[in-house]
């Protein structure tokens, strides 16, 4: 017995010891990455590149608010630190001056820099794996001949031990991100096709509106499951879901309604919040009507999701309530005193100035975090070339206290048809130490 | 030592509307564009937002948005046979500070001048004869006709999304409309403003009595609305807070809410705020400006811009200043009539009738800027003036323009003036008091002009612009005329109590008043009565354009800033289509 458990223990020890090799070799080595001859024989194209930097939002992480382009310093705050974006300027010393494009395409798909550090997820290289091969190349083009170096050092992750180890990642990367190539489907037009690239792909709209799992990654990164963009809890906001659901989803917007949003921040319905309006205002203003159109028609495919999602059936109810005096509780008083002049009675809003309320998807999101976060702090629209003003939505969080935005947002996801759960005091509470609010 | 930058195409003094409206039109044909102005940039989102854009305290009597006097002002005589002292609070007119200028925190109400109002002179010679005209009058005729000026207008208009009814489209008079008006190549661009219950009043009563009421129209949207330039006006929430205030909901027509998020776009068009224009640099012998200097309010250091084409858009008194301290033309002299920078400069004679209703619940409360009802049945020359020994008039209107705590205290004539009594008084009557204003025209006269202070400095050592103006017989004939059927139309609608003030006596630069001053660099056909030709261009400098209500040759019974925004475009199209092909006088002097 004692040889026996003394073998099982060598045994053991040598498992451990494989394992570790195994992990410490996969963490240590820097994959290969083969250019396809047809690509290294290809003559890139820079003024192409610049709009792959613009459809991939890449100024949106590496731009910081009145800094040089691409030159990074964007802050993340993450739960268990901060991160800052990295200089992609053609900087040798600080910027991708001295990458090889097999280092980019590694960087990009598979998110090991060329020292073999794992980078965090927050850059999106699970969506950048189905970029193709000449969109990665024009972008290494224009990112290399077109923006200024700027000799920034990129500043250090502020995280403390053991998460600022990094081969873990690479253990994250084995289990969770397959690289895989878009591959486009046959049973669909070009159109759609096209759209579908640009959502898995560069537009890497999954990063925030694809639930992730226990692991933080994406529950689905090719539109194979309902799971995908079907609305997530991510960095303390609720990106909506972006499928058919007529409550929460897209189900009661045209294809012309997602291309107005993208392009001007705003549509009938609602209008861009949040992060999302800064994708509108760094990237998606600016893509061809083309493009836009390929996105939403690829949205509108996209079949309702399945479980808990709030349903919306217009109703004249609330109206009637309060013309006849009878909107009594806090959440209606506080929607008549502080909301229902630009809002409207009716949840309408006022065409594309004024948001609606009623069958608003981010005001009926499951994760009530948005629509929290706009009534505390206010909003304000991107200013984009289609729609020049920035017109903006006053916070509230002076005014009223968790229990009267609890019962506010409650109020407006239950009325005029929308039938959202209700929201709690603590999640509000939440929101408003994330603020910074209290 | 001044440092000397880069030349441009064009660098504008004052980015309020009319500097606003050029640095887009040149830009768009092509130019580069500094807007150089002198108080802050303001961001609506920022800075007119709830709760803050609220306070009363702090912009209405305060008057956070305005000029402090500490950085200019003039100095005030009523006639040359007084010292003029310097104005140490703004108190009868507020001028305006900052990027957007008065167009920032007006009220909105956008008129256009009545036909007859663009050729006064000839106009009044020819049904009263000459002789009928007072000598010391020196009303003249515009150098535009109305006629010329329609597009103009109609283009402010669509660019302010202005809410109104129009009364002669064509020729063909409107119901519900002021018959009175020119005629209109087509309806206002939004329908008109919600009617408060006091102006449901005021038109019924004007009906009654035989006159047109018609809504005033209005630069605070009715509905969202897109202008030309793509960009949006929010919906009027008749919150009562647009003059002296910003817009919360983007829904007054402002520069920024019409032009500025569009210029803050252009690659071409580069505005600097805190940059206090102190001189332009005029070469005499070539007739033209070679650059203007200033001074960086951040830094204190002295620049001087050079460019190619100068728009002075400083207002009355920045553009008259100007040209006066930068040697630009011939100063008026009062006593021999010669020299014309500083002459023809005007007000208003604003005066009212406040009435009260004991069992209307009015609801004052509930106001913007310019909703009101208005009849201009005694406007300009809209009714005989044969035998009544005046010329000019005013509309009438019942402004509900919101009921600030601070500000608005109605109390029947007769009430004490604090107290028991006061406080009383003041909550029986807060619901039930409005005032029916009379917006008054003021014609020139010979002794009130603009020139330079001989004793008082501002903080750059020039001389402050000193104003020598007081109301003539003519104005205080025409006030008490006036006044007297706003008091009618009061009675008419059943006013338990009215309280006339019609303006009489000198003015007193004290009250509010209206901030509609005009003149000191008239536009007219002749060089030697006028600064600027029918261009807006001077007459000593042909790169030299002249904007805003300084040109006026005479006030009208309007509020100003529907013609100073029609002249600008006016103005824009002769440098575009005209000028910037051959630089040089486009009317020979």
């Amino acid at each position: 017995m004692k040889f026996l458990g003394r073998l099982m223990a060598l045994m053991l020890l040598a498992i451990v010891a494989v394992g570790i090799y195994g992990v410490w070799n996969l963490a240590t080595t820097v994959p290969p990455v083969a250019i396809a001859p047809a690509i290294a024989q290809r003559q890139p194209d820079a003024a192409h590149g610049k709009m792959v930097a613009i459809l991939g939002d890449c100024a949106g992480c590496h731009t910081a608010p009145g800094g040089e382009p691409y030159a990074g310093g964007v802050v993340f705050a993450i739960p268990v630190g901060t991160l800052y974006s990295t200089n992609i300027t053609p900087d040798p010393d600080n910027g991708i001056g001295k990458y090889q494009f097999a280092d980019f395409v590694r960087l990009m798909r598979l998110g090991v820099a060329p020292d073999g550090r794992r980078v965090y997820p927050a850059m999106p290289y699970t969506a950048y794996a189905k970029v193709s091969d000449e969109d990665l190349q024009d972008l290494f083009a224009y990112l290399r001949e077109q923006v200024e170096p700027v000799p920034h050092a990129s500043r250090a992750a502020e995280i403390s031990w053991p998460l600022t180890m990094r081969w873990p990642l690479a253990v994250w990367n084995l289990a969770f991100h397959k690289a895989l190539p878009f591959v486009p489907d046959a049973t669909h037009d070009a159109e759609w096709n096209r759209g579908a690239y640009l959502a898995q792909g560069l537009a890497h709209c999954g990063t925030c509106h694809t639930p992730r799992n226990f692991a933080f990654a994406e529950r689905d990164t090719d539109g194979s499951s309902f799971a995908y963009l079907s609305g997530a809890s991510f960095a303390g906001t609720a990106p909506i879901n972006l499928r058919g659901n007529e409550g929460d989803g897209l189900g009661r917007w045209s294809k012309e309604d997602i291309v107005q949003l993208l392009k001007s921040g705003r549509n009938p319905h609602s209008a861009a919040s949040g992060p999302m309006a800064e994708v509108v205002g760094f990237s998606t203003q600016y893509w061809d009507d083309a493009d836009l159109s390929a996105l939403a028609a690829y949205l509108k495919s996209l079949a309702p999701a399945l479980g808990d999602h709030a349903v919306f059936s217009p109703d004249e109810t609330t109206l009637k309530t309060y013309l006849d005096g009878q909107a009594t509780s806090t959440g209606a008083r506080i929607f008549l005193d502080s909301c229902s002049a630009c809002h409207r009675l009716n949840g309408q809003g006022a065409m594309t100035a004024f948001p609606g309320l009623a069958g608003n998807p981010m005001v009926q999101s499951r994760d009530p975090a948005s629509l929290i976060e706009v009534i505390l702090a206010g909003s304000r629209l991107p200013s984009t070339a289609s729609a020049p003003s920035s017109m903006a939505m006053p916070g509230f969080a002076w005014r009223y206290d968790d229990t009267e935005v609890a019962a506010l947002a409650s109020f407006i996801r239950s009325a005029w048809g929308n039938h959202a759960p209700p929201v709690l005091p603590g999640q509000v509470t939440d929101v408003r130490h994330r603020l910074g609010a209290e | 030592m001044t440092r000397r930058l880069k030349e441009v195409d064009a660098v504008l003094v004052g980015m309020g509307w009319t500097g606003s409206i050029m640095a887009r039109e040149l830009s768009r044909a092509g130019l580069s564009v500094v807007g150089l102005e002198r108080g802050q940039d303001r961001k609506p989102a920022d800075a007119f937002a709830l709760p803050g854009i609220r306070d009363e305290l702090r912009y209405a009597l305060r008057q956070e948005l305005m000029l402090d006097p500490a950085v200019q002002t003039v100095t005030l005589r009523h006639d040359d046979s007084q010292i003029a002292q310097p104005v140490r609070r703004f108190g009868s007119f507020l001028p305006g500070d900052g990027v957007g200028g008065m167009g920032t925190h007006w009220n909105g109400q956008t008129y256009r001048f009545l036909p007859s109002d663009h050729k006064l002179r000839s106009h009044l010679s020819q049904r009263y004869g000459a002789k009928a005209i007072p000598e010391d009058m020196m009303i003249a005729d515009w150098p535009i006709g109305y006629d010329e000026l329609e597009g103009h207008y109609a283009r402010f208009e669509a660019l302010c999304g202005i809410s109104g009814k129009a009364g002669n489209i064509r020729g063909e008079i409107q119901e519900g409309g002021n018959p009175f008006e020119g005629w209109r190549s087509g309806e206002y661009p939004n329908k008109p403003l919600k009617s408060s219950q006091g102006g449901v009043l005021f038109a019924a009563a004007a009906k009654s009595l035989g006159y047109h009421p018609f809504p005033s129209p209005a630069a605070n949207a009715s509905n969202p609305y897109t202008n030309p330039e793509g960009v949006k006006l929010g919906g009027c929430q008749y919150c009562g807070h647009c003059e002296r205030f910003g817009c919360e909901a983007d829904a007054k027509a402002s520069p920024q809410t019409t032009l500025l998020p569009v210029l803050a776009k252009d690659p071409r068009v580069e505005i600097r705020d805190l940059a206090y224009v102190s001189k332009l640099n005029y070469d005499r012998k070539a007739k033209r400006i070679t650059s203007v200097t200033y001074v960086d309010l951040r830094t204190g250091e002295e620049l001087e811009q050079p460019a190619g084409l100068v728009i002075l858009s400083a207002w009355v008194f920045g553009n008259t200043h100007l040209m006066l301290h930068s040697g630009i033309g011939t100063a008026y002299d009062a006593k021999t009539g010669k020299g014309t920078v500083g002459r023809n400069y005007c007000y208003q004679i604003n005066s009212g009738a406040q009435l009260f209703l004991e069992n209307e619940e009015l609801n004052p409360f509930m106001g913007t800027g310019a909703l009101g009802m208005v009849i201009d049945d005694f406007n300009g020359d809209n009714f005989d003036h044969s035998g009544l020994g005046f010329f000019g008039g005013g509309y009438v209107t019942l402004n509900t323009l919101g009921a600030r705590p601070i500000s608005f205290r109605p109390v029947p004539p007769g009430t004490p003036a604090w107290g028991k009594e006061w406080k009383a008084a003041t909550a029986k009557w807060y619901r039930h008091g409005a005032t029916i204003s009379v917006q008054g025209s003021n014609y020139a006269s010979r002794g009130n002009h603009l020139d330079l202070d001989p004793t008082y400095r501002d903080p750059l050592g020039r001389p402050l612009l000193r104003m020598t103006y007081n109301f003539t017989d003519n104005d205080r004939k025409m006030s008490a005329f006036v006044t007297g059927k706003a008091a009618e139309i009061a009675k008419a609608m059943g006013a338990q109590h009215v309280g006339v003030r019609a303006r009489s006596g000198d003015f007193d630069v004290v009250p509010y008043q209206t901030s509609h001053n005009t003149g000191g660099t008239p536009m007219g056909s002749d060089p030697h009565t006028s600064v600027v030709n029918r261009y807006l261009q001077s007459w000593d400098a042909h790169n030299l354009f002249v904007l805003g209500s300084s040109v006026f040759p005479q006030n009208a019974g309007y509020n100003p800033t529907g013609a100073v925004g029609a002249l600008a475009y006016w103005a824009a199209d002769a440098i575009v289509g005209k000028y910037l092909k051959n630089p040089s006088a486009l009317i020979p002097a």
